[in-house]
């Protein structure tokens, strides 16, 4: 293969003396980074089936082995799918996490990060552009799980309206949980430290109101321990829309602790971003 | 050159990492407007760390350096704007089509809507990519991510273009091919080109002026030729065509300089009067009816001048192997003389 014999090129196709560009604005650079971000994220199938497949593995098979724990008295619901599909969408976000978070290591690694930092690129614009992909992901995975919920007889006791705000909560949520993958992936600039992170936040998805809600379980430390557990706020926000209808102090306490994931982790990727993207 | 009018010009220049030495130790450089310089040395001699630097991409421990004109830690948005640059590896998105790396860029770059998409089709068609323009680069061979990553370094019509190891890893056709570029930029374009290399042959062919950098520090500079010519006269090498008649062939060139005889019959000497004295030894040997099977002239390396400043040999550190049907090992190039 060889380059083609020297010939002219287009007006300033990269010719000495081309004519000089101004730096685009804030939002044309989100819209190109998060337009690439998209792309790669859709056409990654394998890396799109995984996380909407895993969930509603668990989600199927918690449906049908621990559907006992609706005879404990005062529990919430005579479904368990009901109660399980919050715990759906949560894990769900986790996937999310990993998936922006290793994209962007994968650019550190690879050195397209350094490509992109000598344009005028603004920091910001890197960073929510580079969470587009994550919030299509977080957005296809909740249309899915709310179908499959559906389909499997879960219903959805506060409507229409209800659905539209589940699938705002829920992508709010993976939304924080992508900033998270996006700090650690920026903090460290390797895919392992942004995998490292799954295991913990698994555990920390177990120590919380998912599989039973927090009045039920016995254990006094493990009570504790999920109360204390912003997880629980995140899974009872949803499963309030799910099971309860209009909770207002579940969906505050939802809303409110989603929003301070996405607030906390969104400025330390900021700041993490900022010491990354050194130039001069 | 005058300082003042250089393209690149870096004044004593560090970069410390913590806890190691300097990479990069006090170096001093200048490159003209249009000039290919090459930058030559071994794994970890400070090669990349300089190009980091002169990119802006990582700050100076000390020292200072203008690009383009533009103080690289003052001024380093105007430096960005003034270069392009293709780092070690090329940094692609294996996911993206070529065609969609040169939108994104000239994107970046803040080209208009309209302009885009012509400056994308031209520089496809001059790095030879428009078959394979709309394929994900995941499938791209290693020359054709190569020449993706120039086009990309291209896209917004930069004076100076920085190459680090542009070529490694590349088969010959490749390197060649992407040789010829570099140089119809820098000779027909009047582009300045900052080359890293570690292959002595890329450097010989490309580059007007090289610098030798080692630990941190340039051990010589100079043209390719005056390198060479600073550390001693090239040799010839005489194979007779019947090899019992090397006693005779070394008799006669000793002559010239003390003979070396290198087994299987062939003879070497220095020609301390340099290439001009090859026409006498033809003659001499015409003379004396010895009939030769080969006449070798063997020009100084610049191994031989790494050799020579830095008691190491360069050669061996990952030079590529040479492909004699090559162009690329056969001249310069694109090379034209220039009136600077």
């Amino acid at each position: 293969m060889t380059i083609s014999p020297p010939r002219p090129v287009g007006p300033g196709a990269g010719v000495v003396g081309a004519e000089p560009s101004s730096a685009p604005g804030l939002v044309a650079q989100v819209a190109a980074v998060g337009r690439r971000s998209v792309t790669r994220t859709l056409r990654q199938r394998g890396l799109l089936i995984f996380p909407l497949v895993f969930p509603l593995i668990l989600f199927a098979i918690n449906g049908s082995s621990l559907s006992a724990a609706t005879k404990i008295p005062g529990f919430p619901t005579s479904n368990y799918r009901d109660f399980a599909l919050a715990l759906v969408f949560i894990q769900g976000s986790l996937f999310v996490s990993i998936s922006a978070g290793t994209d962007l290591a994968r650019d550190i690694e690879t050195g397209f990060f350094n490509r992109l930092a000598l344009t005028p690129l603004r920091g910001e614009a890197l960073l929510i552009g580079q969470l587009g992909g994550a919030f299509v992901l977080a957005c296809i995975e909740a249309v899915v799980y709310l179908l499959v919920g559906i389909a499997t007889g879960v219903v959805i006791a506060s409507g229409v309206a209800g659905v539209v705000v589940l699938m705002a909560l829920s992508i709010l949520i993976a939304f924080g949980f992508a900033s998270l993958g996006a700090l650690l992936a920026l903090r460290f600039g390797t895919g392992e430290a942004v995998q490292a992170i799954f295991p913990l936040l698994f555990v920390s998805l177990f120590l919380s109101s998912s599989s039973l809600p927090r009045n039920l379980i016995k254990v006094n430390w493990f009570r504790e321990v999920a109360t204390y557990n912003p997880m629980s706020y995140l899974i009872e926000g949803v499963r309030s829309l799910i099971i309860t209808g209009w909770d207002a102090r579940a969906l505050a306490l939802g809303f409110g602790f989603a929003a301070l994931l996405v607030l906390i982790t969104l400025a330390l990727a900021n700041a993490a971003m900022k010491s990354r993207l050194v130039r001069t | 050159m005058s300082h003042g009018d250089a393209a690149i010009e870096v004044e004593q220049l560090v970069r410390e990492f913590r806890k190691g030495p300097r990479a990069v130790d006090g170096i001093d450089l200048a490159v003209s407007p249009g000039e290919i310089y090459g930058f030559l040395g071994p794994n970890g001699a400070g090669k990349s760390t300089t190009v980091l630097m002169l990119t802006t991409l990582l700050p100076p421990t000390s020292g200072r350096a203008t690009v383009g004109g533009f103080d690289i830690v003052r001024q380093g948005s105007q430096v960005r704007s003034t270069i392009g640059a293709a780092l070690q590896e090329a940094a692609l998105d294996p996911i993206l089509t070529g065609r969609e790396h040169l939108l994104l860029q000239a994107t970046l770059q803040g080209i208009g809507r309209t302009e885009r998409t012509g400056r994308a089709d031209a520089l496809l068609v001059r790095v030879g990519l428009t078959e394979a323009a709309d394929r994900r680069v995941g499938g791209y061979s290693g020359g054709m991510k190569r020449r993706l990553d120039l086009a990309l370094a291209l896209v917004h019509g930069p004076r100076i273009l920085f190459l680090d190891e542009p070529t490694t890893g590349l088969d010959p056709q490749s390197r060649a091919a992407l040789w010829e570029e570099v140089a119809r930029l820098a000779h027909d374009e009047g582009m300045t080109v900052f080359l890293t290399t570690q292959y002595l042959e890329e450097a010989d062919v490309l580059a007007d002026r090289v610098g030798i950098i080692d630990h941190g520090t340039i051990v010589a500079e100079g043209t390719p030729a005056q390198l060479k010519a600073e550390i001693g006269s090239p040799s010839v090498e005489v194979s007779p065509v019947d090899a019992d008649a090397d006693n005779r062939l070394a008799e006669l060139l000793a002559g010239f300089g003390p003979p070396t005889r290198n087994g299987r019959g062939s003879v070497t000497v220095q020609l301390p009067g340099g290439e001009a004295q090859l026409a006498d030894i033809v003659r001499a040997l015409d003379q004396a009816d010895l009939r030769m099977a080969s006449l070798q002239l063997h020009q100084p390396s610049l191994d031989d001048v790494f050799l020579a400043k830095t008691g190491r040999k360069l050669e061996g550190t990952g030079d590529p192997p040479v492909d004699d049907d090559q162009p690329a090992a056969t001249g310069r190039p694109g090379r034209r003389r220039r009136g600077r």
